[in-house]
């Protein structure tokens, strides 16, 4: 916020980046979080407070050391 | 573009995770190994005296990978799929962002967008539920540590995400300086209400009833029945070392989103804003 501007002024410094039409890109930007978020999940959550495969701990235990180091509840 | 934008993000996010997991290699794991090996200790004390008093001997866990396969590998497939995880996440936001939250460089976005998501996502959430390494925890309040510790990163991200909506309503009226200082305190001052609601780990039921009332789940020495401590308490060098890691970690891998992110996307959008949206790095066109 290196500069005064209000939402909407017109791009005439050299600072403005192109601002994306959002709706255009939204299937590509929603499907990208879903996919991180799912990401997210499996290394941290997975196996722990919940489980998508039952009783079974092989995705826990594999990422068990990034789990704790990454502030993630383990055990 | 959108693809473009995405595409960079994970590449940025996976090669920070890579460096956050070499950090990891080199400062956590040796307190990670000497976690396990309280815990083991432990587990051993404890059952001389399940054995002294009786008690059936409590069944240990299998191991279903070997400590270099969690160490070596799962660290480092777990911090790079985290990283290029994030990454997304970041590129998503920075797009949405690009154009919308003032004149910024595009290399200044990237940098405030990764300070947002180390804060939102992993700084703000550990001042109230801090990483612990493996030894800390009791198995039965998983659950319950599970949902507060995700209501917390949730919070806080929306509380952000709010905070810097009010910062640009406020800008108009009372400049960028103001503006920022207001919407960093409204978020100081709504995220530590949510974290004076939410219960620390030792007060939850099951530990009050088990262990008493203590501020959290780190084991406190094992005394044997006449109350003579036969274990020491979890050592706290090892907790703090452990803890200044994964803070140290978690700047390296943002702080690495941040700056790969932000000259790649000032290319990107160099070629694809117009003469009068270049950005700084081109030359100005000379008047005489």
């Amino acid at each position: 916020m290196s500069s005064s501007s209000v939402p909407g002024a017109a791009p005439t410094s050299t600072t403005t980046p192109v601002v994306m039409p959002v709706t255009k890109a939204l299937a590509w930007l929603v499907g990208t979080a879903i996919v991180a978020l799912a990401v997210y999940y499996f290394i941290g959550v997975d196996q722990g407070a919940y489980s998508v495969f039952g009783k079974d701990m092989h995705v826990h235990e594999f990422v068990h050391d990034a789990r704790h180091f990454l502030g993630f509840p383990c055990h | 573009m959108e693809k473009r934008i995405i595409l960079r993000g994970v590449l940025a996010g996976a090669v920070a995770g890579l460096l956050a997991f070499l950090f990891a290699r080199i400062f956590a794991e040796p307190q990670i190994d000497k976690a396990i090996a309280y815990e083991n200790g432990r587990d051993a004390a404890q059952a001389v005296l399940d054995k002294a008093a009786g008690l059936p001997a409590e069944a240990a866990d299998p191991d279903l990978f070997s400590r270099t396969v969690q160490a070596d590998v799962g660290m480092g497939v777990g911090l790079i799929a985290f990283g290029a995880a994030m990454g997304a996440v970041f590129a998503v936001v920075y797009a949405v962002c690009l154009g919308r939250v003032g004149r910024l460089r595009p290399r200044t976005l990237a940098v405030l967008v990764a300070l947002g998501g180390f804060l939102g996502v992993f700084f703000v959430p550990f001042l109230k539920y801090p990483a612990n390494p493996p030894a800390i925890g009791h198995a039965e309040t998983i659950r319950t540590r599970g949902n507060l510790y995700l209501l917390m990163v949730v919070a806080s991200v929306v509380l952000l995400v709010l905070s810097v909506w009010l910062g640009r309503r406020l800008a108009g009226r009372f400049g960028n300086w103001n503006a920022t200082l207001l919407a960093a305190a409204s978020y100081v001052v709504a995220i530590g209400v949510v974290m004076a609601l939410l219960p620390s780990l030792g007060d939850l039921a099951v530990n009050v009833q088990s262990y008493g009332h203590h501020p959290s789940e780190t084991p406190l020495p094992l005394t044997d029945p006449h109350g003579r401590i036969v274990y020491p308490g979890f050592p706290a060098d090892v907790l703090f070392s452990f803890r200044l890691a994964s803070v140290a970690a978690q700047a390296l891998l943002w702080g690495a989103i941040g700056l790969l992110f932000g000259p790649l996307a000032e290319r990107l959008l160099a070629g694809r804003a117009g003469p009068a949206a270049a950005p700084v790095p081109a030359p100005a066109p000379v008047r005489p």
